[in-house]
C-alpha cells in the first residue's frame, strides 16, 4: 500500500495539523510516513499545503508531482492541484467560497461541506477532523482507532479531554461526504 | 529497543545533540532551521546533561562562542541557514586554523543575499571549497532524511574530534522541515573535565603546574611556521579523503546512465530513477553522503560503465564540477537544477534525463 496525498487550503484551516494526524496514524500502524509542509510566508493568510505519504515500503521523494488523493479547501488550491491528481485518483473539496468547481472526468470527485457544518454547529476547530473523516470513509488508509492513538501521541495531555469531540467529528465527516461525479 | 518517533529534521538535530554528549549550542534564529534552538530550549538540557544552550546576539557571535568552547575541548555546535552561515565564515576559518573540532549545521535556503526562506543547495561551493579564507576544508556531511540528521550529528562530532577540524552538516529546508520516522541515537554522557584533559592534551582547561601553557591561536607570523601548519592540515585532509568517504548507490549494477545527487535532490532523483526504470531506462543513482571528502573513486569507476551522467542539484550547477573532475572527460556529464528555493519534481528530473542524457 502506498498513498500519496496533498492537503491544501488557507493558513489556519488546520491543513498542516490534518496532515500531521494522518502521519501519526500511519506511524501507529507501522507504516513508513513522510510529512512535508509548505513553510514560510504563504502561511500568513495565504495558502498552506502539506504532502503526506503513507507507504508499506521506504519512501523515496517527499516532494511529488502527482498525487493519489488531493484534499482542497479553497479555490487557489483547487486551481493548483486538480490537474495533479493521478488519473483514477481522488479529489475531495470543501465548496465553501468556491466559484469554479472541479471538472475532470477521469478522477473520483467528492464534496464535503465541512466548513458550513462546523460553523452551523459551532465547532470550527474540528473542521479538519470532519474532512479527515470524509477521507477515511472513501479511502480507509488508516484505521480510526489508529487516528485516535496518533492524536493521543501528538496532543499534549492537557488536550486529551478533546479526543471524544474529535472522534465524533470523524464520524460526522463520514456521513457528510458525497460523491459528485 | 529505542522508540520510533515522528519529528522534523531540525528537531532530530536538537535531540541528537543532547544524546551525543554535546556540551554547548550557540545560535541565532533564522528560517528554515529555527526549530533546532526552539527544541533545545524546550528540552532544557541544562537540567539533564548540563549542556548549555544560548541564543547569541548574532551569528558572528555564535561561531566565536563555539570557537571558545572548542578551545576548551568541549563538544560545541551552532546552526544557521545560508545568510547566517555567511556571517560565520571568518570564525570557521579561524577554527580551522586553530585546529579545533566543532559542528556547524547549515539548513540551506535560496540565495544570494537575504534570498528566500525556501530550500536550496546553493551553498555547496561555500561548504566544500572553503567559504572562509585560507587553504582549509571542513568535513561536510549531506543528510537526506530525518534519520540521517540525527545520525550525522553524532558522526560529525566524532570526525571533527578525530581530525581536529570543523565539520558541517549541509542540509536544506526540505530535510529540516519535513517529518519522518526516526530512532534517536543512544545517550552518551558528556565528558568530564578530567576526561577532556586526558583525551585532549591541547585543551585550555586551566594550566596545572606540571605542563607549559596551552595556547590556541590561528596567527602564525613566521612564514615557516605558517607553512608547517598548512602542510599538517593538508596531510590531515589527505587522510580524511583516504578514510572517510561515504556514499550510497541505488540500482547502479546494470546502469547505463547515472544520476549523481545529494540531500533532497537525491530523494527526488531516487523517485525519478524508479519512474525511469518503469519505462525500461537503465539508470542508477549515486548519492554522495560526504561532500568533502567527495566520492571521486566510485564516480570515476562508474564512468567506465555508463554512457552519460546527470547531476541534479538545487542550484545553478556546483557539485557538477567535482563530478566532472572525477569523470575527467570520459563520458558527458550534464546538469539539471532549479534555483531560488524551487524543489524539482521527480517528473522534471525524468524529463531532463531523457532530453539531456538518454537520446
Amino acid at each position: 500500500m502506498k498513498e500519496e496525498i496533498i492537503i491544501a487550503g488557507f493558513g489556519g484551516q488546520g491543513v498542516l495539523s490534518m496532515g500531521k494526524i494522518l502521519a501519526y496514524s500511519g506511524l501507529m500502524q507501522g507504516q513508513e510516513v513522510s510529512w512535508m509542509p509548505s513553510y514560510g510566508p504563504e502561511q500568513r493568510g495565504g495558502t498552506a499545503n502539506v504532502t503526506v505519504i503513507l507507504s508499506d515500503e521506504a519512501i523515496s521523494s517527499p516532494v511529488l508531482s502527482a498525487y493519489d488523493t488531493a484534499i482542497v479547501l479553497n479555490q487557489p488550491s483547487l486551481d493548483k492541484f486538480e490537474s495533479k491528481v493521478k488519473p483514477g485518483g481522488t479529489l475531495i473539496f470543501d465548496s465553501n467560497g468556491f466559484h469554479r468547481f472541479p471538472s475532470r472526468t477521469d478522477i473520483n470527485i467528492y464534496r464535503i461541506d465541512a466548513t458550513e457544518y462546523a460553523f452551523a454547529n459551532n465547532s470550527a476547530k474540528t473542521m479538519n477532523m470532519i474532512i479527515l473523516g470524509g477521507l477515511l470513509k472513501i479511502r480507509p488508509i488508516v484505521k480510526v482507532e489508529n487516528v485516535l492513538k496518533g492524536l493521543k501521541k501528538s496532543l499534549p495531555e492537557r488536550h486529551h479531554h478533546l479526543l471524544g469531540m474529535n472522534e465524533k467529528a470523524i464520524h460526522t465527516g463520514m456521513d457528510l461526504i458525497q460523491k459528485v461525479n | 529497543m529505542e522508540e520510533v518517533r515522528l519529528m522534523k529534521g531540525n528537531e532530530a538535530i536538537a535531540h541528537a545533540a543532547i544524546r551525543c554528549g554535546c556540551d554547548g549550542y550557540f545560535g541565532y534564529p533564522i528560517t528554515p532551521q529555527s526549530e533546532i534552538m526552539e527544541t533545545l530550549m524546550e528540552l532544557e538540557p541544562w537540567n539533564s546533561t548540563g549542556m548549555v544552550v544560548l541564543q547569541a546576539e548574532s551569528e558572528t557571535s555564535s561561531i566565536n562562542m563555539v570557537y571558545g568552547a572548542a578551545g576548551c575541548g568541549k563538544r560545541a555546535m551552532t546552526s544557521s541557514s545560508s545568510p547566517g552561515v555567511s556571517l560565520m565564515q571568518e570564525g570557521i576559518s579561524y577554527i580551522a586554523g586553530a585546529e579545533l573540532p566543532c559542528v556547524i549545521v547549515n539548513v540551506m535556503r535560496g540565495g544570494p543575499g537575504l534570498g528566500t526562506i525556501q530550500p536550496s543547495q546553493a551553498d555547496y561551493f561555500q561548504a566544500v571549497k572553503g567559504g572562509g579564507h585560507g587553504d582549509y576544508h571542513m568535513i561536510v556531511l549531506a543528510p537526506n532524511s530525518v534519520q540521517e540528521m540525527a545520525d550525522h550529528l553524532c558522526l560529525a562530532f566524532d570526525l571533527a574530534f578525530k581530525y581536529l577540524t570543523p565539520a558541517m552538516i549541509l542540509a536544506d529546508g526540505v530535510i529540516g522541515q519535513m517529518m519522518e520516522k526516526v530512532v534517536l541515537p543512544p545517550f552518551r554522557p558528556r565528558l568530564t573535565e578530567k576526561e577532556i584533559s586526558e583525551k585532549y592534551p591541547w585543551a585550555t582547561l586551566g594550566k596545572p603546574q606540571t605542563r607549559n601553557p596551552n595556547i590556541i591561536n590561528s596567527l602564525r607570523l613566521e612564514s615557516d611556521e605558517m607553512e608547517e601548519l598548512n602542510l599538517l592540515l593538508q596531510k590531515r585532509y589527505a587522510q580524511i579523503e583516504q578514510n572517510e568517504v561515504l556514499y550510497e548507490t541505488f540500482l547502479c549494477e546494470d546502469a547505463e546512465y547515472l544520476i549523481v545527487a545529494f540531500g533532497t535532490s537525491s530523494r527526488v532523483s531516487k523517485k525519478a530513477v524508479e519512474l525511469a526504470r518503469a519505462e525500461g531506462i537503465k539508470v542508477g543513482l549515486l548519492r554522495p553522503i560526504t561532500l568533502f571528502p567527495f566520492p571521486k573513486i566510485p564516480i570515476s569507476q562508474l564512468a567506465n560503465q555508463v554512457k552519460g551522467m546527470l547531476t541534479v542539484e538545487m542550484n545553478a550547477g556546483q557539485m557538477i564540477e567535482d563530478v566532472r573532475l572525477a569523470v575527467n572527460g570520459r563520458v558527458s556529464v550534464e546538469f539539471f537544477g532549479r534555483m531560488g528555493g524551487i524543489v524539482p519534481s521527480p517528473d522534471d528530473v525524468l524529463d531532463a534525463l531523457k532530453t539531456k542524457i538518454v537520446n
